[in-house]
Protein backbone atom coordinates (compact mmCIF):
# COMPACT_ATOMS: atom_id res chain seq x y z
CA UNK A 1 0.00 0.00 0.00
CA UNK A 2 1.24 3.16 0.88
CA UNK A 3 1.51 6.02 4.07
CA UNK A 4 -0.95 8.26 1.76
CA UNK A 5 -4.00 5.54 2.28
CA UNK A 6 -3.18 5.54 6.14
CA UNK A 7 -6.62 5.92 7.45
CA UNK A 8 -8.93 6.80 4.54
CA UNK A 9 -10.88 3.45 4.23
CA UNK A 10 -12.46 1.01 6.40
CA UNK A 11 -13.97 -2.34 7.17
CA UNK A 12 -17.18 -1.33 7.96
CA UNK A 13 -19.32 -4.85 7.92
CA UNK A 14 -18.52 -8.34 8.58
CA UNK A 15 -20.13 -11.57 7.77
CA UNK A 16 -19.83 -14.95 8.30
CA UNK A 17 -21.64 -18.43 7.94
CA UNK A 18 -21.40 -21.21 10.99
CA UNK A 19 -18.44 -22.84 10.60
CA UNK A 20 -18.76 -26.83 10.20
CA UNK A 21 -16.67 -30.10 8.75
CA UNK A 22 -20.20 -30.40 5.98
CA UNK A 23 -22.16 -27.75 5.33
CA UNK A 24 -24.45 -29.01 3.47
CA UNK A 25 -25.07 -26.36 0.71
CA UNK A 26 -22.72 -25.50 -1.77
CA UNK A 27 -19.83 -23.20 -1.84
CA UNK A 28 -22.03 -20.47 -4.15
CA UNK A 29 -24.72 -20.13 -1.26
CA UNK A 30 -21.93 -19.82 1.32
CA UNK A 31 -20.78 -17.45 -0.22
CA UNK A 32 -24.22 -15.58 -0.85
CA UNK A 33 -24.69 -15.92 2.82
CA UNK A 34 -21.81 -14.42 3.97
CA UNK A 35 -22.06 -11.52 1.96
CA UNK A 36 -25.73 -10.75 2.94
CA UNK A 37 -24.59 -11.15 6.43
CA UNK A 38 -21.89 -8.76 5.97
CA UNK A 39 -23.78 -6.25 3.82
CA UNK A 40 -26.60 -6.19 6.80
CA UNK A 41 -24.09 -5.74 9.89
CA UNK A 42 -23.04 -2.45 7.45
CA UNK A 43 -26.31 -1.70 7.59
CA UNK A 44 -26.01 -1.77 3.06
CA UNK A 45 -27.80 -3.33 0.41
CA UNK A 46 -26.55 -5.33 -2.42
CA UNK A 47 -27.32 -2.18 -4.84
CA UNK A 48 -24.54 -0.40 -2.84
CA UNK A 49 -21.90 -2.35 -3.80
CA UNK A 50 -20.25 -1.80 -6.71
CA UNK A 51 -16.93 -4.12 -6.10
CA UNK A 52 -16.00 -7.73 -5.36
CA UNK A 53 -12.22 -9.49 -4.41
CA UNK A 54 -11.71 -12.69 -3.48
CA UNK A 55 -9.28 -15.52 -3.99
CA UNK A 56 -7.67 -17.31 -7.09
CA UNK A 57 -8.33 -20.02 -5.66
CA UNK A 58 -12.04 -19.15 -4.87
CA UNK A 59 -14.84 -21.17 -6.61
CA UNK A 60 -18.09 -18.72 -6.57
CA UNK A 61 -17.76 -16.63 -9.80
CA UNK A 62 -18.00 -12.72 -9.11
CA UNK A 63 -20.88 -12.54 -11.89
CA UNK A 64 -22.87 -15.21 -10.61
CA UNK A 65 -22.07 -13.69 -6.94
CA UNK A 66 -23.89 -10.87 -8.05
CA UNK A 67 -26.37 -12.61 -10.16
CA UNK A 68 -27.33 -13.88 -6.92
CA UNK A 69 -27.51 -11.04 -4.52
CA UNK A 70 -28.90 -8.77 -7.44
CA UNK A 71 -25.76 -6.29 -7.51
CA UNK A 72 -26.79 -4.53 -10.58
CA UNK A 73 -23.64 -2.66 -11.16
CA UNK A 74 -19.71 -3.89 -10.58
CA UNK A 75 -16.97 -1.47 -11.08
CA UNK A 76 -14.44 -3.54 -10.14
CA UNK A 77 -13.36 -6.93 -9.48
CA UNK A 78 -10.27 -8.83 -9.25
CA UNK A 79 -8.51 -11.33 -7.38
CA UNK A 80 -5.90 -12.15 -5.16
CA UNK A 81 -2.77 -15.32 -6.05
CA UNK A 82 -1.23 -17.55 -3.37
CA UNK A 83 -3.91 -19.50 -1.06
CA UNK A 84 -4.40 -18.42 1.76
CA UNK A 85 -1.73 -15.71 1.53
CA UNK A 86 -4.28 -13.85 -0.25
CA UNK A 87 -6.52 -12.82 3.07
CA UNK A 88 -5.05 -9.28 4.19
CA UNK A 89 -4.24 -8.54 0.65
CA UNK A 90 -8.56 -8.56 -0.74
CA UNK A 91 -8.65 -5.96 1.89
CA UNK A 92 -5.90 -3.80 0.63
CA UNK A 93 -7.09 -4.08 -3.34
CA UNK A 94 -10.18 -3.06 -1.87
CA UNK A 95 -9.12 0.06 0.67
CA UNK A 96 -7.24 1.23 -3.07
CA UNK A 97 -10.07 1.15 -4.78
CA UNK A 98 -12.42 2.77 -2.31
CA UNK A 99 -10.14 5.48 -1.70
CA UNK A 100 -9.11 6.21 -4.77
CA UNK A 101 -13.47 6.40 -6.20
CA UNK A 102 -12.69 3.47 -8.37
CA UNK A 103 -15.08 1.38 -6.54
CA UNK A 104 -17.44 2.92 -3.46
CA UNK A 105 -18.36 0.02 -1.38
CA UNK A 106 -16.15 -3.41 -2.38
CA UNK A 107 -16.82 -6.91 -0.19
CA UNK A 108 -14.28 -9.20 0.04
CA UNK A 109 -15.40 -12.56 -0.11
CA UNK A 110 -13.60 -16.37 0.82
CA UNK A 111 -15.80 -19.31 0.94
CA UNK A 112 -15.48 -23.13 0.55
CA UNK A 113 -16.34 -26.85 1.31
CA UNK A 114 -13.07 -26.97 2.48
CA UNK A 115 -13.64 -30.52 4.52
CA UNK A 116 -16.30 -32.12 2.73
CA UNK A 117 -15.65 -30.96 -0.48
CA UNK A 118 -11.85 -31.09 -2.08
CA UNK A 119 -9.55 -31.17 1.37
CA UNK A 120 -5.95 -29.76 0.71
CA UNK A 121 -4.61 -31.70 3.08
CA UNK A 122 -4.90 -35.36 0.99
CA UNK A 123 -2.53 -34.62 -1.68
CA UNK A 124 -3.91 -36.37 -3.65
CA UNK A 125 -3.93 -39.58 -1.77
CA UNK A 126 -6.46 -42.44 -2.95
CA UNK A 127 -7.00 -41.32 -6.40
CA UNK A 128 -3.94 -42.98 -7.92
CA UNK A 129 -1.64 -41.05 -9.87
CA UNK A 130 -2.31 -37.56 -10.59
CA UNK A 131 -3.83 -36.92 -13.99
CA UNK A 132 -1.57 -33.78 -14.95
CA UNK A 133 1.17 -33.10 -11.95
CA UNK A 134 1.78 -29.29 -12.01
CA UNK A 135 5.35 -28.62 -12.80
CA UNK A 136 6.24 -27.20 -9.36
CA UNK A 137 5.35 -30.14 -7.88
CA UNK A 138 7.52 -32.42 -10.20
CA UNK A 139 10.38 -31.67 -7.74
CA UNK A 140 8.55 -33.24 -4.82
CA UNK A 141 5.76 -35.53 -5.12
CA UNK A 142 7.72 -38.42 -6.37
CA UNK A 143 9.58 -38.17 -3.40
CA UNK A 144 6.51 -38.37 -0.95
CA UNK A 145 6.70 -34.84 -0.37
CA UNK A 146 2.64 -34.28 -1.20
CA UNK A 147 1.14 -32.36 1.51
CA UNK A 148 0.96 -28.65 2.84
CA UNK A 149 2.20 -30.16 6.38
CA UNK A 150 5.39 -32.11 4.93
CA UNK A 151 6.05 -29.02 2.44
CA UNK A 152 6.27 -26.77 5.91
CA UNK A 153 8.14 -29.13 7.95
CA UNK A 154 10.80 -29.45 5.71
CA UNK A 155 11.68 -25.93 6.00
CA UNK A 156 10.54 -25.83 9.97
CA UNK A 157 13.18 -28.94 10.72
CA UNK A 158 16.14 -26.20 9.97
CA UNK A 159 14.72 -23.68 12.20
CA UNK A 160 14.05 -26.17 15.04
CA UNK A 161 17.97 -27.14 14.16
CA UNK A 162 19.51 -23.64 14.40
CA UNK A 163 17.44 -22.53 16.55
CA UNK A 164 17.27 -25.67 18.99
CA UNK A 165 13.52 -25.25 18.78
CA UNK A 166 11.16 -28.50 20.17
CA UNK A 167 7.75 -29.75 18.98
CA UNK A 168 6.67 -28.65 22.52
CA UNK A 169 7.76 -25.01 21.78
CA UNK A 170 4.95 -25.50 18.79
CA UNK A 171 3.08 -27.02 21.15
CA UNK A 172 2.28 -23.59 23.27
CA UNK A 173 0.60 -22.04 20.05
CA UNK A 174 -1.97 -24.78 19.99
CA UNK A 175 -3.17 -24.69 23.68
CA UNK A 176 -3.44 -20.64 23.10
CA UNK A 177 -5.71 -21.24 20.41
CA UNK A 178 -7.93 -24.15 21.66
CA UNK A 179 -7.86 -22.02 24.89
CA UNK A 180 -9.72 -19.02 23.28
CA UNK A 181 -11.60 -21.13 20.87
CA UNK A 182 -12.98 -22.97 23.96
CA UNK A 183 -14.69 -19.67 24.72
CA UNK A 184 -16.03 -18.73 21.09
CA UNK A 185 -18.91 -20.21 20.13
CA UNK A 186 -18.74 -19.70 16.90
CA UNK A 187 -15.66 -21.71 16.92
CA UNK A 188 -15.58 -25.46 16.10
CA UNK A 189 -13.59 -26.68 19.44
CA UNK A 190 -15.80 -24.29 21.39
CA UNK A 191 -15.68 -25.74 24.89
CA UNK A 192 -12.40 -28.13 23.91
CA UNK A 193 -9.50 -26.85 25.19
CA UNK A 194 -6.35 -28.69 25.35
CA UNK A 195 -3.16 -28.88 27.42
CA UNK A 196 0.85 -29.42 26.25
CA UNK A 197 0.21 -32.90 27.33
CA UNK A 198 -2.54 -33.72 24.90
CA UNK A 199 -0.50 -32.05 22.11
CA UNK A 200 2.65 -34.23 23.21
CA UNK A 201 0.87 -37.26 22.74
CA UNK A 202 -1.20 -36.40 19.85
CA UNK A 203 0.49 -38.62 16.27
CA UNK A 204 3.39 -37.34 14.14
CA UNK A 205 1.62 -35.76 10.71
CA UNK A 206 5.35 -35.01 9.74
CA UNK A 207 8.25 -36.21 12.42
CA UNK A 208 9.33 -34.35 14.03
CA UNK A 209 7.72 -31.29 13.32
CA UNK A 210 4.28 -31.67 13.11
CA UNK A 211 1.94 -33.35 15.49
CA UNK A 212 -1.94 -33.71 14.87
CA UNK A 213 -2.62 -30.90 17.14
CA UNK A 214 0.55 -28.49 14.98
CA UNK A 215 -1.97 -28.86 11.96
CA UNK A 216 -4.89 -26.36 11.36
CA UNK A 217 -8.06 -27.90 11.04
CA UNK A 218 -9.88 -28.48 7.50
CA UNK A 219 -12.91 -26.29 7.42
CA UNK A 220 -16.73 -25.58 5.24
CA UNK A 221 -17.79 -21.97 5.94
CA UNK A 222 -17.65 -18.09 3.88
CA UNK A 223 -16.66 -15.43 5.79
CA UNK A 224 -16.84 -11.48 4.15
CA UNK A 225 -15.66 -8.17 4.65
CA UNK A 226 -17.67 -5.15 3.69
CA UNK A 227 -14.60 -1.62 2.77
CA UNK A 228 -15.59 1.55 2.18
CA UNK A 229 -13.86 4.94 2.40
CA UNK A 230 -13.12 6.50 5.99
CA UNK A 231 -16.14 9.50 5.13
CA UNK A 232 -18.88 6.76 4.32
CA UNK A 233 -17.89 5.07 7.17
CA UNK A 234 -18.61 7.88 9.78
CA UNK A 235 -22.59 7.41 8.17
CA UNK A 236 -22.72 3.91 9.03
CA UNK A 237 -24.06 1.20 11.32
CA UNK A 238 -21.27 -0.03 13.16
CA UNK A 239 -17.69 1.03 14.52
CA UNK A 240 -15.62 1.44 11.58
CA UNK A 241 -12.32 -0.63 11.74
CA UNK A 242 -9.83 1.96 9.76
CA UNK A 243 -7.47 0.37 7.86
CA UNK A 244 -4.17 1.76 9.04
CA UNK A 245 -1.86 -0.16 6.55
CA UNK A 246 -1.91 -2.92 4.39
CA UNK A 247 0.90 -4.66 1.96
CA UNK A 248 1.37 -7.83 0.11
CA UNK A 249 4.66 -9.38 -0.30
CA UNK A 250 6.34 -11.48 -2.20
CA UNK A 251 10.37 -12.25 -1.44
CA UNK A 252 13.41 -13.53 -3.66
CA UNK A 253 13.63 -16.75 -4.81
CA UNK A 254 10.41 -18.12 -3.77
CA UNK A 255 7.81 -20.77 -4.25
CA UNK A 256 4.46 -22.03 -2.89
CA UNK A 257 5.64 -23.39 0.20
CA UNK A 258 8.44 -25.06 -0.89
CA UNK A 259 10.89 -22.06 -0.69
CA UNK A 260 13.66 -24.41 -0.20
CA UNK A 261 16.47 -22.63 -2.07
CA UNK A 262 17.41 -19.71 -0.06
CA UNK A 263 20.35 -19.35 1.90
CA UNK A 264 18.88 -20.00 5.21
CA UNK A 265 15.54 -21.40 5.98
CA UNK A 266 15.19 -19.46 9.24
CA UNK A 267 12.33 -17.04 8.61
CA UNK A 268 9.50 -16.20 6.15
CA UNK A 269 11.00 -13.16 3.92
CA UNK A 270 7.96 -12.21 2.27
CA UNK A 271 6.24 -11.46 5.89
CA UNK A 272 9.17 -9.72 6.46
CA UNK A 273 8.28 -7.53 3.41
CA UNK A 274 4.83 -7.21 4.33
CA UNK A 275 6.04 -6.47 7.86
CA UNK A 276 8.25 -3.68 6.84
CA UNK A 277 5.92 -1.62 4.84
CA UNK A 278 2.82 -2.30 8.02
CA UNK A 279 5.64 -0.60 10.10
CA UNK A 280 6.25 2.40 7.30
CA UNK A 281 3.16 2.77 6.25
CA UNK A 282 1.44 3.15 10.00
CA UNK A 283 3.83 5.16 11.61
CA UNK A 284 3.75 2.26 14.23
CA UNK A 285 5.72 -0.15 16.34
CA UNK A 286 5.19 -3.82 17.46
CA UNK A 287 4.84 -2.27 20.73
CA UNK A 288 1.60 -0.37 19.79
CA UNK A 289 -0.35 -3.40 18.76
CA UNK A 290 -2.98 -4.66 20.74
CA UNK A 291 -3.98 -8.24 19.77
CA UNK A 292 -3.05 -10.17 16.76
CA UNK A 293 -3.79 -12.77 14.47
CA UNK A 294 -1.35 -14.59 13.15
CA UNK A 295 -1.87 -16.68 10.15
CA UNK A 296 -1.57 -20.82 12.10
CA UNK A 297 -2.29 -23.28 9.57
CA UNK A 298 0.76 -24.75 11.06
CA UNK A 299 2.09 -23.84 14.66
CA UNK A 300 5.91 -23.22 13.47
CA UNK A 301 5.54 -20.91 10.89
CA UNK A 302 3.65 -18.79 13.78
CA UNK A 303 6.89 -18.56 15.60
CA UNK A 304 8.50 -17.64 12.59
CA UNK A 305 6.09 -14.59 12.72
CA UNK A 306 6.50 -13.15 15.74
CA UNK A 307 10.02 -12.76 14.55
CA UNK A 308 9.69 -11.12 11.32
CA UNK A 309 7.09 -9.07 12.65
CA UNK A 310 9.86 -7.71 15.06
CA UNK A 311 7.44 -8.77 18.21
CA UNK A 312 11.03 -10.70 19.72
CA UNK A 313 14.41 -11.15 17.80
CA UNK A 314 15.74 -13.80 15.62
CA UNK A 315 15.39 -17.02 17.15
CA UNK A 316 14.08 -15.82 20.25
CA UNK A 317 10.65 -16.48 19.46
CA UNK A 318 10.69 -20.00 21.42
CA UNK A 319 11.34 -18.10 24.48
CA UNK A 320 8.79 -15.29 23.94
CA UNK A 321 6.06 -17.28 22.61
CA UNK A 322 4.41 -18.55 25.83
CA UNK A 323 1.04 -19.74 26.89
CA UNK A 324 1.01 -16.83 29.10
CA UNK A 325 2.15 -14.45 26.62
CA UNK A 326 0.22 -15.00 23.88
CA UNK A 327 -2.89 -15.47 25.92
CA UNK A 328 -5.66 -13.31 26.89
CA UNK A 329 -4.46 -11.10 29.31
CA UNK A 330 -0.77 -11.69 28.17
CA UNK A 331 2.01 -9.01 26.45
CA UNK A 332 0.31 -9.87 23.07
CA UNK A 333 -3.13 -12.07 23.19
CA UNK A 334 -2.96 -13.55 19.64
CA UNK A 335 -5.69 -15.70 17.62
CA UNK A 336 -7.97 -14.50 20.29
CA UNK A 337 -11.17 -16.43 18.24
CA UNK A 338 -9.27 -19.52 18.23
CA UNK A 339 -7.67 -19.20 15.05
CA UNK A 340 -7.48 -21.70 12.09
CA UNK A 341 -6.47 -24.16 14.60
CA UNK A 342 -9.29 -23.69 17.28
CA UNK A 343 -12.35 -21.76 15.04
CA UNK A 344 -11.90 -22.66 11.36
CA UNK A 345 -9.75 -22.33 8.14
CA UNK A 346 -11.54 -19.76 5.92
CA UNK A 347 -8.13 -19.60 4.89
CA UNK A 348 -7.59 -16.41 7.47
CA UNK A 349 -10.63 -14.31 6.42
CA UNK A 350 -11.94 -15.74 9.97
CA UNK A 351 -9.06 -14.21 11.35
CA UNK A 352 -9.37 -10.40 9.82
CA UNK A 353 -13.40 -10.82 10.89
CA UNK A 354 -11.95 -11.32 14.41
CA UNK A 355 -9.09 -8.15 14.01
CA UNK A 356 -12.58 -6.02 12.95
CA UNK A 357 -14.78 -7.15 16.23
CA UNK A 358 -11.40 -6.75 18.85
CA UNK A 359 -11.47 -2.71 17.71
CA UNK A 360 -15.43 -2.41 17.81
CA UNK A 361 -15.19 -4.43 21.50
CA UNK A 362 -17.76 -7.13 20.70
CA UNK A 363 -15.29 -10.27 20.29
CA UNK A 364 -15.75 -13.11 22.78
CA UNK A 365 -12.59 -13.06 24.11
CA UNK A 366 -12.47 -8.96 24.02
CA UNK A 367 -8.85 -7.16 24.62
CA UNK A 368 -8.95 -4.30 27.06
CA UNK A 369 -8.20 -0.80 25.44
CA UNK A 370 -7.85 -2.14 21.91
CA UNK A 371 -5.85 0.72 19.65
CA UNK A 372 -4.53 -1.42 16.90
CA UNK A 373 -5.16 -4.91 15.70
CA UNK A 374 -2.63 -7.03 13.18
CA UNK A 375 -3.74 -9.47 10.90
CA UNK A 376 -1.47 -11.99 8.68
CA UNK A 377 -2.35 -14.12 5.84
CA UNK A 378 -0.83 -17.61 4.45
CA UNK A 379 2.86 -18.13 5.50
CA UNK A 380 5.36 -19.87 2.97
CA UNK A 381 3.41 -18.64 0.37
CA UNK A 382 3.38 -14.73 -1.18
CA UNK A 383 1.36 -12.94 1.72
CA UNK A 384 -0.36 -10.23 3.15
CA UNK A 385 -1.02 -8.34 6.62
CA UNK A 386 -2.74 -5.45 8.01
CA UNK A 387 -3.10 -3.36 10.66
CA UNK A 388 -6.57 -1.97 11.91
CA UNK A 389 -7.63 0.78 14.10
CA UNK A 390 -10.12 2.54 15.86
CA UNK A 391 -11.54 5.71 14.67
CA UNK B 1 10.50 -51.47 -7.31
CA UNK B 2 6.83 -50.54 -7.47
CA UNK B 3 6.06 -46.80 -8.65
CA UNK B 4 5.76 -43.29 -7.53
CA UNK B 5 4.02 -40.34 -8.68
CA UNK B 6 5.65 -39.32 -12.29
CA UNK B 7 7.16 -35.79 -12.69
CA UNK B 8 5.72 -33.90 -15.71
CA UNK B 9 8.17 -31.86 -17.46
CA UNK B 10 8.67 -29.05 -19.95
CA UNK B 11 11.28 -27.94 -22.12
CA UNK B 12 13.09 -26.22 -19.33
CA UNK B 13 13.16 -29.12 -16.99
CA UNK B 14 13.03 -31.99 -19.48
CA UNK B 15 16.91 -32.25 -19.38
CA UNK B 16 17.14 -32.79 -15.61
CA UNK B 17 14.88 -36.14 -16.44
CA UNK B 18 16.90 -37.26 -19.73
CA UNK B 19 19.70 -37.25 -17.71
CA UNK B 20 18.33 -38.40 -14.19
CA UNK B 21 17.37 -41.62 -16.78
CA UNK B 22 20.95 -41.71 -17.92
CA UNK B 23 22.45 -42.27 -14.05
CA UNK B 24 23.70 -38.35 -14.27
CA UNK B 25 22.81 -35.64 -11.83
CA UNK B 26 22.39 -32.69 -13.80
CA UNK B 27 22.84 -29.07 -12.73
CA UNK B 28 21.56 -25.92 -14.81
CA UNK B 29 24.44 -23.66 -15.73
CA UNK B 30 24.22 -20.12 -17.12
CA UNK B 31 26.20 -19.52 -20.03
CA UNK B 32 26.23 -15.88 -19.16
CA UNK B 33 27.53 -15.73 -16.06
CA UNK B 34 27.98 -19.54 -14.99
CA UNK B 35 25.72 -19.05 -11.79
CA UNK B 36 24.08 -22.78 -11.11
CA UNK B 37 20.31 -22.84 -10.33
CA UNK B 38 17.70 -25.26 -9.35
CA UNK B 39 14.89 -26.37 -10.33
CA UNK B 40 15.27 -25.30 -13.60
CA UNK B 41 13.86 -22.25 -14.93
CA UNK B 42 14.11 -20.22 -18.09
CA UNK B 43 16.47 -17.16 -17.22
CA UNK B 44 19.17 -16.44 -14.84
CA UNK B 45 18.40 -14.28 -11.83
CA UNK B 46 21.42 -12.45 -11.94
CA UNK B 47 22.51 -11.44 -15.97
CA UNK B 48 19.10 -12.28 -16.87
CA UNK B 49 20.23 -14.54 -19.44
CA UNK B 50 18.15 -17.37 -21.50
CA UNK B 51 21.24 -19.29 -22.43
CA UNK B 52 22.23 -22.04 -20.16
CA UNK B 53 24.44 -25.48 -20.46
CA UNK B 54 24.70 -28.44 -17.56
CA UNK B 55 26.62 -29.45 -15.38
CA UNK B 56 27.15 -32.86 -14.27
CA UNK B 57 26.89 -33.07 -10.18
CA UNK B 58 29.88 -35.25 -8.06
CA UNK B 59 26.03 -36.65 -7.12
CA UNK B 60 27.47 -35.94 -3.56
CA UNK B 61 26.67 -33.55 -0.78
CA UNK B 62 24.73 -33.02 2.83
CA UNK B 63 22.08 -33.16 4.76
CA UNK B 64 20.22 -29.85 5.13
CA UNK B 65 16.72 -30.70 6.22
CA UNK B 66 14.91 -33.66 6.53
CA UNK B 67 11.67 -35.37 7.73
CA UNK B 68 9.73 -38.17 7.88
CA UNK B 69 5.90 -37.63 6.59
CA UNK B 70 3.62 -39.88 8.33
CA UNK B 71 0.34 -38.96 7.25
CA UNK B 72 -1.87 -39.35 5.29
CA UNK B 73 -0.49 -42.78 3.82
CA UNK B 74 0.33 -43.49 0.18
CA UNK B 75 0.49 -46.99 -1.60
CA UNK B 76 3.71 -46.18 -3.10
CA UNK B 77 5.94 -45.96 0.00
CA UNK B 78 7.01 -48.39 3.35
CA UNK B 79 7.04 -46.16 6.50
CA UNK B 80 8.84 -44.66 7.66
CA UNK B 81 10.71 -43.28 4.56
CA UNK B 82 12.72 -40.22 4.78
CA UNK B 83 12.49 -37.17 2.55
CA UNK B 84 15.77 -34.96 2.48
CA UNK B 85 16.69 -31.87 1.41
CA UNK B 86 20.15 -31.96 0.22
CA UNK B 87 23.30 -29.79 -0.03
CA UNK B 88 24.68 -30.44 -3.34
CA UNK B 89 28.76 -29.68 -3.36
CA UNK B 90 28.49 -28.00 -6.25
CA UNK B 91 26.10 -25.36 -4.56
CA UNK B 92 22.71 -26.06 -5.54
CA UNK B 93 20.04 -27.84 -3.01
CA UNK B 94 17.39 -30.56 -3.76
CA UNK B 95 15.16 -32.41 -2.24
CA UNK B 96 14.99 -36.39 -2.56
CA UNK B 97 14.78 -39.52 -0.41
CA UNK B 98 17.13 -40.60 1.98
CA UNK B 99 18.07 -44.44 2.16
CA UNK B 100 19.67 -47.46 3.66
CA UNK B 101 19.90 -45.70 7.40
CA UNK B 102 17.35 -45.48 10.10
CA UNK B 103 15.90 -42.20 11.00
CA UNK B 104 16.90 -42.16 14.56
CA UNK B 105 20.76 -42.59 12.84
CA UNK B 106 20.21 -39.40 9.92
CA UNK B 107 21.66 -36.01 11.58
CA UNK B 108 21.74 -33.07 9.53
CA UNK B 109 25.10 -32.20 7.64
CA UNK B 110 25.66 -35.89 7.23
CA UNK B 111 27.83 -37.00 4.05
CA UNK B 112 25.54 -38.15 1.33
CA UNK B 113 25.85 -39.69 -2.39
CA UNK B 114 23.58 -40.34 -5.15
CA UNK B 115 21.81 -43.39 -6.83
CA UNK B 116 19.63 -44.31 -9.16
CA UNK B 117 15.84 -46.43 -8.21
CA UNK B 118 14.38 -47.76 -11.93
CA UNK B 119 10.44 -48.79 -11.34
CA UNK B 120 8.50 -50.99 -12.86
CA UNK B 121 6.90 -48.30 -15.38
CA UNK B 122 10.11 -47.13 -16.50
CA UNK B 123 10.20 -44.50 -14.40
CA UNK B 124 14.01 -43.77 -12.51
CA UNK B 125 14.36 -41.43 -9.42
CA UNK B 126 17.58 -39.95 -8.11
CA UNK B 127 17.76 -41.31 -4.61
CA UNK B 128 20.60 -40.39 -1.59
CA UNK B 129 21.89 -42.78 1.10
CA UNK B 130 25.34 -42.34 3.66
CA UNK B 131 28.59 -41.50 1.65
CA UNK B 132 30.83 -44.69 1.46
CA UNK B 133 33.79 -44.25 2.90
CA UNK B 134 36.70 -43.83 0.72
Amino acid sequence: MSGWLKNRTAIVGIGQTEFSKESGRSEMQLACEAIKAALDDAGLTPADVDGLITFTMDNSEEAEVARNLGIPHLSVFSRIPYGGGAAAGTVMHAAMATATGAAKVVVCYRAFNERSGMRFGGGGGGTGAMASMPLWLSWYAPYGLLTPASWVALHARRYMHEYGVTNEHFGRIAVVDRKHAATNPEAWFYGRPISIEDHQASRWIVEPVLRLLDCCQESDGGVALVVTSAERARDLRQTPALITAAAQGAALDGEMMTSYYRDELLGLPEMGIVAKTLWADSDLTPADISTAFLYDHFTPFVLMQLEELGFCGRGEAKDFATVENLSLGGTLPINTSGGLLGEAYIHGMNGIAEAVRQIRGTSYNQVADVEHVLATAGTGVPTSGLILGRP
Amino acid sequence: MSSRLAPSMNPDTQFFWDGVSEHRLLIQRCTGCATLRHPPRPMCPRCNSVSWDTLESSGRGSVFSFVMPQFPQYPWFEYPYIVVLVDLDEGTRLVSNLRDIAPAEVTIGMRVEVFYEHHDDGLVLPQFRPEAQS
